[in-house]
């Protein structure tokens, strides 16, 4: 029972983790009408910033500002520059490029800060112990920090005209275009969002684990998984996709090699697919 | 260099290229004519290589068989496996829209990749396979590079005469009215599914018939062999450089690129010592602005798709429709 307690834990930990991402791949699907296959890219970009800073010796507090605003950066640069000209094509054709950003932002990564494992801190954190469960502070922070940025995002997507305009326009383009919606401006917003999630995805995946300049690529199928779990083009769904898949991650090492963790994400989405196209929220089949 | 080792240079790059080659014709078979989607070129690569590397290697305790079959039994049984593969991952997601078949395709990769390294009875694991024998070895001595080289460019020429006939025929103008708008062919009366995984099953033998003969090159293989992401985003570079749709663009597609990718060797290999470990990342950084570059400036490749004229029909308007604006209808 202990055990499965604790592994509770752990798929909490890393479905907040995936929910960040999630989140960010549905947006965007949402509202731009593509798989981004750089979201789990962006997440490392994320996770490389906040280490320029961690290692100046600077707080946390200061690096998490500038790693949003770094990622958030990068991603509208992207944005301009190679998606946008591309967004009268066909979706599928920015999928296309969307791969090819990938292999860019991953190489950059490499080339700047090596591919050498490295952490935020040196030295082990002790773990407190809460009724036999072991709990990292970092963990604690993670979970927190996924609360307050989901609370935030669920306040914005209600009560702000942007977050309105958003939401209608994930519903239906061209009816959000005719009711007077500035559509690209909505896609600017779109890209902050998703791109700041995908930044404290990246930096708590580098608290929890290790940096490394694949390590968000490697959660790209997990995340994938979780937006498709959730109904893809739906953020609410992400939330429950993010925290499904990773609680089944981590129950699956019960059984499982734990070399196999991606598959269970993917095993759990193809089931999904044959079950229910449509996702658990019911987004777009 | 003197003028054999030129020589053998040449016969190595040809051969490499050759087999990319296939593989670009198999991904145009399902994004070019067909308009699927696929992003795990590098997994139906991979399971070919290992079904050919099992039938033909002589018995071993290390992995499964091996059966010691010739070399074109090892063909079939590779081909076979990946259209096996392909038809099962086909009936769940080919009837959905393109995006979920992209994401299913990189998931079947990834879970290849974990097999082959996990699954040491079958495969050795991360030791991987050696001895896999080169058909023609010793037939005239000291050819074998060449000889190889031969029954790879017919393997290519064969794939590509079929593929030619296959895309002028009745079958193949379904294939590309599945494509180009789904709803007014199935309002014909054609089984969209049907030939969605004609498409695919296909595609994916000649996947990987391509990795069979990748296995018998190199004799030897390992999972390290198969970095997924990398070999399927090459070869989606060469078919779209050399003209999705177009057969003879996606062999074009192929040898230019492979040219490209090894001439980034040769620059990179002018950097100075401290660099050489970053220098893969430097070579994957400038294919991948080159893909941008191609998506940007000429996206109908270099050798543009160009449908066989209808009798009677309106030839010539449908091709310009095309170009870039192309995917399957939503």
């Amino acid at each position: 029972m202990a055990e499965l307690l604790q592994l509770l834990v752990y798929g909490i930990v890393l479905g907040s983790i995936i929910t960040l991402g999630a989140i960010g791949v549905s947006l965007v699907f949402g509202i731009l009408r593509f798989a981004n296959f750089a979201h789990g890219d962006l997440m490392t970009v994320g996770a490389y910033f906040a280490l320029v800073v961690a290692n100046l010796q600077l707080s946390m507090w200061v690096a998490f500002p500038v790693a949003f605003l770094g990622t958030i950066g990068a991603a509208l640069v992207i944005d301009r520059v190679l998606f946008r000209p591309l967004r009268r094509t066909a979706p599928v054709i920015l999928l296309i490029s969307s791969f090819g950003v990938a292999l860019i932002l991953r190489s950059l990564v490499q080339l700047i800060w090596g591919s050498a494992n490295q952490v935020y801190e040196a030295g082990i954190q002790m773990p407190y112990v809460v009724m036999g469960l072991r709990i990292k502070p970092d963990q604690i922070t993670i979970v927190l920090g996924a609360v307050v940025l989901v609370t935030a995002l669920h306040l914005f997507l209600q009560n702000t005209k942007m977050g309105k305009a958003m939401r209608a326009m994930a519903d239906n383009v061209d009816l959000a275009r005719v009711t007077g919606i500035d559509t690209e401006r909505v896609v600017v917003w779109t890209w902050v969002i998703a791109a700041g999630l995908a930044a404290a995805a990246g930096i708590f995946l580098g608290m929890d684990t290790r940096l490394h300049p694949v390590m968000g690529w490697k959660l790209l199928l997990p995340v994938f998984a979780a937006a498709i779990l959730g109904g893809i083009g739906k953020p609410y769904g992400a939330i429950a996709g993010g925290l499904v898949i990773g609680i089944a991650q981590e129950f699956s090492t019960l059984f499982l090699s734990p070399a196999y963790k991606p598959a269970v994400a993917f095993g759990l989405m193809v089931v999904m697919l044959i079950v229910r196209p449509k996702g658990l929220m019911g987004g777009r089949g | 260099m003197e003028i054999t080792g030129l020589l053998s240079y040449g016969v190595f790059f040809a051969t490499l290229a050759g087999i990319y080659a296939v593989l670009a014709l198999g991904l145009n078979v399902q994004w070019g004519h067909t308009g699927l989607f696929n992003i795990g070129v590098a997994a139906f690569f991979a399971i070919g290589a290992y079904a050919s590397a099992i039938f033909t290697t002589a018995p071993s305790d290390m992995h499964m068989g091996g059966f010691g079959m010739p070399f074109l039994i090892g063909i079939v049984a590779a081909m076979v496996c990946s259209g096996v593969i392909a038809l099962l991952v086909g009936l769940i997601t080919l009837n959905l829209r393109s995006d979920y078949l992209a994401i299913a395709t990189i998931g079947i990769a990834e879970i290849i990749r974990l097999f082959l390294k996990n699954e040491g009875w079958l495969t050795n694991g991360v030791r991987g396979i050696p001895g896999i024998p080169k058909p023609l070895s010793g037939v005239i001595e000291g050819a074998d590079e060449l000889l190889f080289l031969g029954v790879v460019l017919a393997a290519m020429l064969v794939v590509y005469l079929a593929l030619e006939r296959g895309y002028r025929s009745p079958w193949g103008r379904v294939l590309r009215a599945v494509r180009e708008n789904e709803d007014a062919t199935r309002a014909a009366g054609k089984n969209i599914l049907s030939f969605r995984l004609q498409g695919f099953v296909l595609g994916s033998m000649i996947m990987g018939l391509g990795g069979a003969l990748y296995a018998h090159f190199t004799t030897f293989i390992s999972p390290e062999a198969f970095d997924p992401m990398f070999a399927t985003f090459l070869v989606w570079v060469m078919l779209i450089a050399g003209g999705s749709g177009n057969n003879r663009g996606a062999i074009l597609g192929a040898f230019v690129i492979w040219a490209v990718w090894s001439g980034t060797e040769i620059l990179t290999g002018m950097l100075p010592e401290t660099m050489v470990t970053q220098a893969g990342a430097l070579r994957v950084l400038l294919i991948g602005v080159l893909l941008q570059v191609i998506l940007l400036l000429r996206p109908q490749g270099i050798l543009p798709e160009k449908a066989p004229e209808v009798r009677g029909g309106m030839d010539g308007d449908t091709e310009k429709a095309r170009g870039a604006g192309r995917g399957p209808s939503e």
